[in-house]
């Protein structure tokens, strides 16, 4: 055992080659290029096969870490995909996008005292083998049971619903308002951190699976939740996201140039607007871009903005560098590319010219005072700090709400006061019977990992309401 | 596919009418809400108001005018063609109810959203005074239509070539004088929505207007359909498509609809181009 070990400690993490910063910083294709087979079984072997494995515990759906690592490092990675799909239906998904530095690899023991094993990229390894090389074998179905399901929202959770219940036997419809199913895994994301052939190849899966994928469904106005029972649907789920802008409230927000990161992100992602005059959607390249939030969101819409053409783009964040909630790999990226990080800044105007277009903002220095309610130390302003940042593009991404389209025509569904649903921690069922919920409408803007989770144990508890009832 | 399963022209070209198959929708829609049509893989999201519906046969009719790259490509579909995807009915429709008079306010395309709603109206017991306009006689629509459901009807053109020479404006105003109006509804481009609402508000009549801000998704995602309305942010795809007329930030809107004047400017030259060459 101690010999075994002191062989494994030899092999360093092996790094994840990717473009080069400046190349990429002009171009949308993915930046991590992906390890190779040999690569992969090398890192694969690092990896002490614990009896207890902790990094396990950090994974919100128990993927058998180990066992599929050992199945890499043996070359078998048919066997490898097939052990991560029994917990994880879109692990080319999740190897890409997990923050696996606060989750797996975070509790990885090697981690210790070494880096982690590089959990995240031997994952995306066995799923991108599969998609590019796999024998295409579908898991095999339980006999039709004739019940019918209904998803609403196609995001990472009613596609975890959905495939779940097509395995147990259940027919399955997935109502998407989008014109393309995917979530934010469509319209967010964008495609130099999660090519769309990944996203689609995902959805392709479960449509072979049997899967009924309706689009242009917007649940609450093309059709409601009481004519989906009308229609013989035997239950519900709903995964529809936290599809709400949070806007600033600060003077001359409605100037053109002005968006918030939902909108930005949709034109670029899903409407394509990067490849625009090619696409018909336009929207505004900036030279001078500032984007206010230091998430995911605004690290994916500076970066963008970066690819269009910027050349100042600047991240405002009112908290400071420990604060940022983005994933460690996106921070470090977007400051590879150039990206700079104004923190401890709020703005407070915007300003524009006669054309009704911004052309700078208004700014105030904080400092970091007393911890709030959320335990992190409270911003507060400098007095006479204020400056002007010039920007003809601002995104604002400063988190997201709960949009009440579907929930406001159903009061016997139950909302906390921000608007998310209610709805039992370990099924997933909504105070509504007949119907659950999970994904960000319950949690508030989350992971594609936690959505997945949720989806998988309201798929549970659907499939045995199916059988025994309420 | 969405199918045309019939196609119209009319001012001379200039605005389009297409009837749809999109049977789910056509059960649901109601008066003043509308649809999101997307022609191809490549296209625009582009909101285009009910303007009519058969849910028996399953259809919805869309009347556009063709402005810029989307409603020209939008106009070379033919019947037997269809849209790529068809989202709705979004929005919320208009709340009708019997006030008594109602004087029904349309200019150029915004004849084509009016229409149902002066219909409703109508139906539910109104006296219906309705006045329409557009800038000549060739680019007058649905006028036969909109005569059948009022109780009285004018017509102006801007330059006098049919009816009354002038703005609706001037016709409206000499109604409030004389008669009592209990609702002004008002559709149409944003200057004439915005000079309306500043007559009935001397006058005290409360003015509906249809508002047409720039829209990707019509869910609520978003925010680009945002509108300063009473010195609050709404949404238009939710929160209207229809306000208060004497609430609503007309310059902010005017302004907002500017916003990809230049890039809608060359590809609607570069679209006339190549289709012009073939
Ligand atoms: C830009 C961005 C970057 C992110 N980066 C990461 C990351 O790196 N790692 C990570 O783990 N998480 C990330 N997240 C968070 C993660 O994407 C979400 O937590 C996750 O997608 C939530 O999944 P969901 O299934 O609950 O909802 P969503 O993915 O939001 O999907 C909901 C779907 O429901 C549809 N819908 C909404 N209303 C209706 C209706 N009435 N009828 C029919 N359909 C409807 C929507 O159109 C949408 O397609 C990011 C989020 C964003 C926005
Ligand atoms: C709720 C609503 C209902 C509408 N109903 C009708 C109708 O019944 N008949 C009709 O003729 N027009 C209607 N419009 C306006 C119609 O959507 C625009 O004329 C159309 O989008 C123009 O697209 P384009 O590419 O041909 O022109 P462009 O060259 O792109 O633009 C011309 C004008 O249309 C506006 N516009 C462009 N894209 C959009 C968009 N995605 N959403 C909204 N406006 C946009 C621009 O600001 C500009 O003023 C409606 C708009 C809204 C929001
Ligand atoms: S699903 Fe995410 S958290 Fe779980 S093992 Fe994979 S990368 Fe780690
Ligand atoms: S904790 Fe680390 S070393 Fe142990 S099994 Fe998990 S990945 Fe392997
Ligand atoms: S169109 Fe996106 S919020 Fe209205």
């Amino acid at each position: 055992m101690t010999q075994e070990k002191t062989k494994t400690e030899k092999i360093p993490r092996q790094p994840m080659p990717e473009q080069p910063p400046e190349v990429r910083r002009r171009n949308f294709d993915e930046v991590p290029l992906g390890y190779d087979a040999e690569t992969a079984a090398k890192e694969a072997q690092r990896c002490l096969q614990c009896k207890k494995p902790a990094c396990v515990t950090g994974c919100p759906v128990e993927v058998d870490i180990p066992g599929f690592i050992k199945h890499v490092a043996d070359g078998d990675f048919k066997t490898a995909i097939r052990l991560i799909w029994e917990k994880n239906a879109l692990p080319a998904v999740c190897g890409r996008v997990c923050p696996q530095e606060i989750q797996c690899e975070g509790l990885c023991i090697v981690g210790k005292k070494d880096s982690p094993i590089a959990i995240g990229n031997l994952e995306r390894f066995v799923a991108d083998t599969e998609r590019l090389q796999g024998t295409g074998d579908l898991p095999a179905k339980a006999p039709a049971t004739g019940k019918r399901v209904a998803v609403v929202g196609s995001g990472p959770s009613g596609l975890t619903v959905a495939g779940d219940l097509l395995l147990k036997g259940h027919s399955v419809t997935l109502m998407e308002a989008f014109h393309k199913p995917g979530g934010v895994l469509i319209y967010g994301i964008p495609e130099f951190r999660l090519p769309k052939d990944i996203v689609a190849s995902e959805v392709a899966t479960l449509e072979k699976l049997g899967l009924e994928i309706k689009c242009n469904t917007v649940v609450g106005r093309t059709v409601s939740l009481d004519e989906l029972f009308e229609e013989g649907f035997d239950a519900v789920y709903i995964g529809v996201g936290a599809g709400l802008p949070v806007f600033l409230n600060i003077p001359g927000e409605n100037l053109n140039g002005i968006y918030s990161a939902n909108e930005y992100l949709t034109r670029a992602n899903l409407m394509k607007g990067y490849l625009y005059p090619k696409y018909d959607t336009p929207l505004v390249r900036g030279k001078n871009v500032a984007v206010i939030g230091a998430g995911n969101v605004a690290m994916d819409s500076a970066r963008t903005a970066m690819r269009l053409g910027a050349e100042n783009v600047r991240i405002v964040y009112r908290r400071s560098r420990t604060e940022m909630p983005a994933r460690a790999a996106e921070i470090h990226h977007a400051e590879e590319e150039g990206i700079e990080m104004y923190l401890l800044t709020a703005p407070i105007e915007f300003i524009g010219d006669d054309s009704g277009h911004v052309t700078a903002m208004k700014c105030l220095k904080m400092e970091l005072g007393e911890p709030d309610a959320s335990g992190r130390r409270r911003p507060v302003p400098i007095e006479g700090s204020e400056f002007t940042l010039d920007c003809d593009l601002a995104v604002i991404a400063v988190g997201a709400g709960a949009n009440p389209l579907l929930t406001q025509s159903n009061p016997e569904i139950s909302l906390n006061k921000w608007g998310y649903i209610t709805a039992d921690p370990e099924t997933g069922k909504t105070t509504k019977k007949g119907v659950w919920a999970g994904g960000d409408i319950v949690t508030g803007s989350a992971t594609v990992i936690l959505a997945m989770g949720a989806g998988r144990k309201a798929a549970d508890s659907i499939h045995d309401y199916l059988k025994l009832g309420w | 596919m969405f199918k045309i399963v019939k196609r119209a022209e009319m001012a001379g070209g200039t605005v389009i009418e297409n009837k749809i198959e999109a049977p789910r929708i056509a059960a649901k829609a109601k008066p003043g809400q509308f649809v999101i049509l997307k022609a191809d893989e490549t296209g625009e999201r582009i909101p285009l108001t009910i303007s009519d519906i058969d849910p028996e046969k399953g259809t919805i009719t869309v009347i556009y005018m063709v402005v810029g790259k989307s409603t020209e490509l939008f106009k070379t579909l033919k019947e037997g063609d269809g849209y790529q995807d068809v989202i709705g009915p979004l929005g919320k429709p208009t709340h009708v109810e019997k006030l008594g008079t109602v004087v029904c306010v349309g200019g150029g395309t915004g004849v084509a959203v009016l229409y149902p709603i002066t219909r409703a109206f109508k139906e539910a017991g109104n006296k219906v005074v309705s006045i329409i306009g557009a800038r000549n006689k060739d680019l007058l629509i649905l006028e036969d239509k909109m005569k059948a459901v009022s109780d009285e009807f004018h017509v102006c053109t801007d330059d006098g070539s049919y009816g009354r020479k002038g703005f609706v404006t001037e016709v409206l105003k000499e109604i409030l004088q004389k008669d009592t109006v209990d609702l002004a509804v008002a559709i149409g481009p944003v200057p004439m929505m915005k000079f309306v609402s500043a007559i009935t508000k001397d006058f005290n009549v409360k003015t509906l207007v249809s508002l047409n801000p720039i829209m990707i998704d019509g869910t609520g995602m978003c925010g680009g359909c945002r509108v300063s309305v009473g010195g609050k942010t709404q949404f238009a795809c939710v929160d209207g498509p229809e306000f208060d007329g004497h609430q609503v930030d007309f310059d902010n809107l005017s302004s907002r609809l500017r916003a990809y004047a230049e890039d809608e400017r060359k590809a609607h030259e570069a679209f006339c181009r190549v289709h012009d060459a073939k």
